[in-house]
């Protein structure tokens, strides 16, 4: 596979998470990606990258692309997840009331990312912090 | 119904996109959370919402939201509004009526919920 763009995630940094989501948009367009493939990427996409802002220090997100798939990774150190099965529960949330007044933290984004991805793996290490792999079909 | 007969039904303040008001509203949905919003929303549609922050925005632009009418009087920030113009060619709306009136009129007139997913449908 090949990398064909990476991003740096900080903690807390709400004003400028989604900024990568519009390049990955341009760039899926341009190689000829359907717009509702796009719309699953950019939305699961977007959601990873908001959890590390909300939960974690600090963070990368890459993505792959080859033949038949995009991946898109998103790696980050942070307090880890403790009980996985539990976080991706729609409506479990640790979410700060910082991130609740900006109209998030419904504990909605991991199961959401599961509805919009093809595959998912999630791993994570309490108190190092969590690796969430997203592969999307788009032949 | 055009997003103009929707300006002059909620009595609205059009903050940002003058030259989009001829443009055709099948859809609607109302929530403050965007957490909501990002996970059950289907299809393009008019976000009606009392959230204002600048990831109202980002939300719209991954979506592509066609509008957002904010209720309850609330207005965007300056710095939110020039995100939107530099990112979105969307009408912006603002309007003093509640979330609850302004889907009320809406819906009345023929504009339908948009299709989403339920929540709990993982
Ligand atoms: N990268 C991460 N690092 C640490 N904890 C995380 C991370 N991602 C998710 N979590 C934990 O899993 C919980 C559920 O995550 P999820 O994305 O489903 O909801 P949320 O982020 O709390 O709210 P929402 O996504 O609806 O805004 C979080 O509240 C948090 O406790
Ligand atoms: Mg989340």
């Amino acid at each position: 596979m090949e990398k064909i763009l990476d991003f740096k995630i900080k903690g807390r940094d709400f004003i400028n998470a989604g900024e990568s989501t519009s390049k990955m948009k341009n760039y899926f367009k341009k190689i000829g990606i359907s717009s509702k493939i796009i719309k699953r990427i950019l939305v699961a996409s977007y959601e990873a990258e908001l959890n590390v802002v909300a939960h974690a220090d600090s963070g990368v997100m890459e993505i792959f692309v080859d033949e038949d798939k995009i991946v898109v990774t998103v790696e980050d150190e942070g307090p880890g997840i403790e009980d996985i099965d539990r976080a991706m529960q729609e409506g479990f949330s640790t979410a700060s009331d910082e991130v609740r007044e900006m109209g998030f933290g419904a504990g909605m984004g991991l199961p959401n990312i599961k509805r919009n991805s093809d595959d998912l793996e999630i791993e994570s290490e309490v108190n190092k912090g969590t690796r969430v792999k997203m592969v999307f079909n788009v032949s | 119904m055009k997003v103009k007969e929707v300006v002059e039904l909620i009595d609205g303040e059009v903050l940002l996109g003058d030259e989009k008001l001829n443009v055709e509203v099948p859809a609607a949905y109302s929530a403050d959370l965007l957490s909501d919003v990002l996970a059950l929303t289907e299809e393009d549609t008019l976000l009606i919402t009392g959230t204002v922050s600048l990831q109202v925005i980002r939300v719209a632009e991954i979506l592509g939201i066609i509008g957002i009418i904010f209720v309850r009087g609330k207005k965007p920030q300056d710095n939110v509004i020039q995100v939107a113009q530099k990112r979105l060619d969307i009408p912006l709306i603002v309007t003093k009526k509640t979330m609850f009136e302004t889907s009320g009129l809406l819906y009345q007139k023929g504009i339908r919920p948009c299709k989403n997913r339920s929540a709990r449908e993982v």
